[in-house]
């Protein structure tokens, strides 16, 4: 039997270690420390519910675990074989307790692939993962085929960079084979820089041995001997674990000289990062690797060409590598079946915002935003009513009601003015107002801007600017031209993917939300009470009772008024803060 | 070039860091990473002599430092204090909850209190997403944090 704990970063917050420690401590109690494993696993997905347990091979699901559940566990279900029924997963709908992962709304639509292993297998053991098919992609490529046919496999899989882009990963694998070098070099791009996305570092944590697998492929088939991960130094527990996995592969012969007799060497190293979101953009990473600011250079040459060092090298970033090994193992035409015409396989994203169920989900390529938020994602928080889900970050932007039916893929998410990016999803209700959205991201934008280029340095600074205006209450009619004329010059003329894409948070709020503009600027107005210079608090004279709470709790004392008299609010000395709301008890205070 | 006035040891700590990455220029960031695990921030003295040490010019040094946000050059409080302004936070209130540390601490955000408790920082996205919005101080993670509760974290550390 055994006992997995969910290990990721959310659930590690929420004291998974010690419920692992505690389990552990139970069963040697029993004396049933030699019978049942107690494995910290990488991410389950299902965060919102954490820390999960999984009992296996019963496939029990238990959620919200505490330290205290412990000793029930193996006193109801270990030892006694009951499910301790108050820690499994109400259904929403029905009230009725769900044992199996697999009857959860939240898994039910949900296909795994590139997060195969997250929550399978102990991310610390070599074994493990060579017991779940690991590194037998390697051995079939090193063993069968030539890197003509593991590249020609790639291309066929139709498999695009889960980065954001999408380029065809075959076709780059292609180009980078084509130059001819003494050294050529393989990276992992993994330096998750857009705010509210944690795939890739769910991946490291929970699967690391597919990465370095998928990297040690790639460089038999472009013929490149070294490998470089470069990984934000913000992650520390993705960085251990890769570093256990590295060695662990060494030890077995899976990295070093002569892999597994065949002849091909391969090595890889890690790389820090120190923050810096420009980072991600390809020919950025490379500087930074080398010891530099990172900012990026125009392309061509592209990396393939002259990359690290001034060598060929191929950048792909983790999620794509995680797809790798089992493309090999189960084939292209197995791959290629999911998804739609052009974008095939799946893609993580980070749902998150308010939505009910918060976590990291893997979904086949095609499927709706509908069936992620009111199937996958359980609906919006309190029941209110869907507004937008942010997609791509910085670079990407919002899709609203009218694109629900939309089947999600690279393509329709740029017809629809946003793009994959590398899948962050945030969901938002109608208390999250959309100028101050755009504003969020173009604030992110700005402090990024490594400087180079003049559009992306001036002009998302303008932007941020006129932004700022209108959520004060000062923009005009005009400021909305300038934005979307700005955006389109600084979309046209910036120097890399990150200038290129900065204006679109505004240009598709602008887009998709231009009455909410129009209120900002005409009525000064925010309908969703987040613009403070637009707010006003008002105590209704008829409601208050005079009770003084409000005027105790007011940091600036700006509410007066008699004991058992109406009060009212100082509107110059009023500071928006939002504690009389909080403790008037007669609803007697409002925003307008 | 400024006169470095720093203690012995903590000249051959860093002579040592700079030797361990083979003194090549190409090493500056992983060298940085470690000079300020060790001291916990980079003043420009430091960042002087590390130029030296790796054969570069200390603009060079300098350059890289105030490019990536993971560096400092102001030394952090003994508690740091880090809310995460990552999108997933951000839309479940985490401004209202950096405004409350701004004016329970009476500082700004890169800034330390007068006696060296606090610092208040903010990043992006620590990957909790499902506690957000999420406050980080030290290692510790905090989780569903609503302005309310900003003071009685605080006074822990007290």
């Amino acid at each position: 039997m055994h006992l997995l704990v969910c290990g990721g970063t959310g659930c590690n917050a929420s004291k998974s270690q010690e419920i692992a420690e505690t389990l552990k401590s139970n069963l040697k109690d029993k004396g049933l420390e030699n019978e049942v494993q107690v494995i910290l696993t990488g991410c389950f997905g299902f965060c919102e519910k954490g820390p999960i347990v999984k009992i296996m091979p019963d496939n029990t699901f238990y959620t919200e675990v505490k330290p205290e559940d412990a000793a029930d566990i193996v006193e109801e279900h270990v030892i006694k074989g009951r499910k301790v029924t108050r820690l499994l997963y109400t259904d929403p709908e029905n009230k009725q307790h769900v044992a199996d992962s697999k009857h959860m709304g939240f898994y039910k639509k949900q296909l795994r692939i590139a997060l195969r292993n997250c929550g399978f297998i102990d991310p610390q053991n070599i074994e493990e993962y060579v017991g779940a098919d690991g590194y037998t992609a390697l051995a079939k490529c090193l063993g069968e085929m030539t890197p003509e046919q593991v590249i020609n496999e790639i291309k066929l899989s139709g498999l695009r960079g889960r980065g954001g882009g999408g380029f065809p990963t075959g076709l780059k694998w292609e180009i980078a084979a084509k130059h001819e070098a003494d050294q050529k070099y393989v990276v992992c791009n993994a330096d998750e820089g857009d705010p509210g996305a944690f795939m890739d570092r769910s991946i490291l944590e929970g699967d690391p041995h597919s990465v370095l697998e998928a990297m040690t492929i790639n460089g038999y088939a472009i013929k490149a001997t070294k490998g470089l991960i470069y990984i934000r130094a913000e992650y520390p527990l993705a960085i251990n674990r890769l570093l256990t996995a590295i060695g662990q592969a060494r030890e077995y012969g899976l990295l070093g000289k002569d892999i597994l007799g065949s002849g091909f060497d391969f090595d890889i190293e890690l790389r820090y990062g120190a923050g810096a979101f420009v980072c991600g953009e390809e020919t950025a990473l490379i500087h930074s690797m080398e010891g530099n600011r990172g900012e990026p250079t125009f392309k061509p040459p592209f990396p393939a060409e002259s990359g690290y060092n001034n060598k060929p090298t191929n950048v792909n970033n983790v999620e794509t590598y995680a797809n790798i090994p089992i493309i090999i193992n189960k084939g292209a035409e197995w791959f290629s079946k999911i998804g739609t015409e052009k974008s095939k396989g799946t893609k993580v994203f980070a749902l998150a915002g308010q939505i009910n169920n918060v976590g990291l989900i893997e979904v086949p390529m095609g499927i709706t935003l509908r069936e992620i938020i009111y199937e996958i994602g359980g609906g919006i928080k309190g029941g209110r009513d869907f507004k937008a889900a942010q997609t791509g970050g910085p670079s990407g932007g919002c899709l609203t009601t009218k694109h629900l039916d939309t089947p999600i893929d690279y393509d329709n998410l740029v017809a629809a003015g946003s793009m994959m990016g590398s899948g962050g999803m945030v969901v938002m209700d109608d208390t999250s107002c959309m100028v101050a959205i755009a504003k969020f991201y173009l604030e992110f934008t700005v402090e990024e801007s490594c400087g180079k280029c003049t559009p992306c340095r001036v002009g998302n600074k303008r932007l941020y600017e006129i932004l700022e205006k209108i959520t004060k209450g000062n923009g005009t009619m005009e400021d909305l031209d300038t934005l979307r004329n700005l955006g389109r010059v600084i979309k046209d003329t910036a120097l890399c993917g990150l200038g290129q894409t900065s204006p679109n948070p505004v240009i598709s709020t602008i887009e998709n939300f231009y009455d909410e503009y129009v209120e900002h600027i005409k009525d000064k107005k925010c309908r969703a009470g987040v613009c403070k210079s637009l707010m006003q608090y008002i105590i209704d004279p008829v409601q208050c009772v005079g009770c003084t709470a409000c005027a105790r709790n007011c940091p600036v004392n700006a509410i007066q008024g008699e004991k058992k008299m109406p009060h009212f609010i100082d509107k110059e000395l009023c500071i928006k803060c939002g504690a009389c709301i909080e403790k008037c008890k007669f609803n007697a205070i409002s925003i307008q | 070039m400024a006169k470095i006035k720093l203690s012995e040891d903590k000249i051959n700590k860093i002579k040592e860091i700079c030797s361990a990455f083979g003194n090549k220029p190409s090493e500056v960031i992983n060298v940085l990473h470690k000079v300020q695990g060790e001291f916990g921030y980079l003043p420009a003295e430091l960042q002087d002599l590390i130029a030296q040490e790796m054969k570069v010019s200390a603009a060079h040094v300098y350059g890289i430092v105030t490019f990536y946000s993971f560096f400092t050059m102001t030394p952090k409080g003994e508690h740091p204090i880090s809310v995460c302004m990552g999108t997933a936070c951000y839309v479940r209130g985490a401004e209202k909850v950096l405004d409350e540390f701004k004016r329970e601490l009476k500082i700004g955000v890169g800034e330390t209190t007068p006696d060296g408790k606090f610092s208040l920082n903010c990043l992006r996205c620590v990957g909790a997403c499902g506690l957000a919005p999420v406050v980080l101080i030290g290692e510790k993670v905090y989780g569903r944090l609503t302005p309310d509760g900003v003071k009685d974290i605080i006074n822990e550390y007290r």
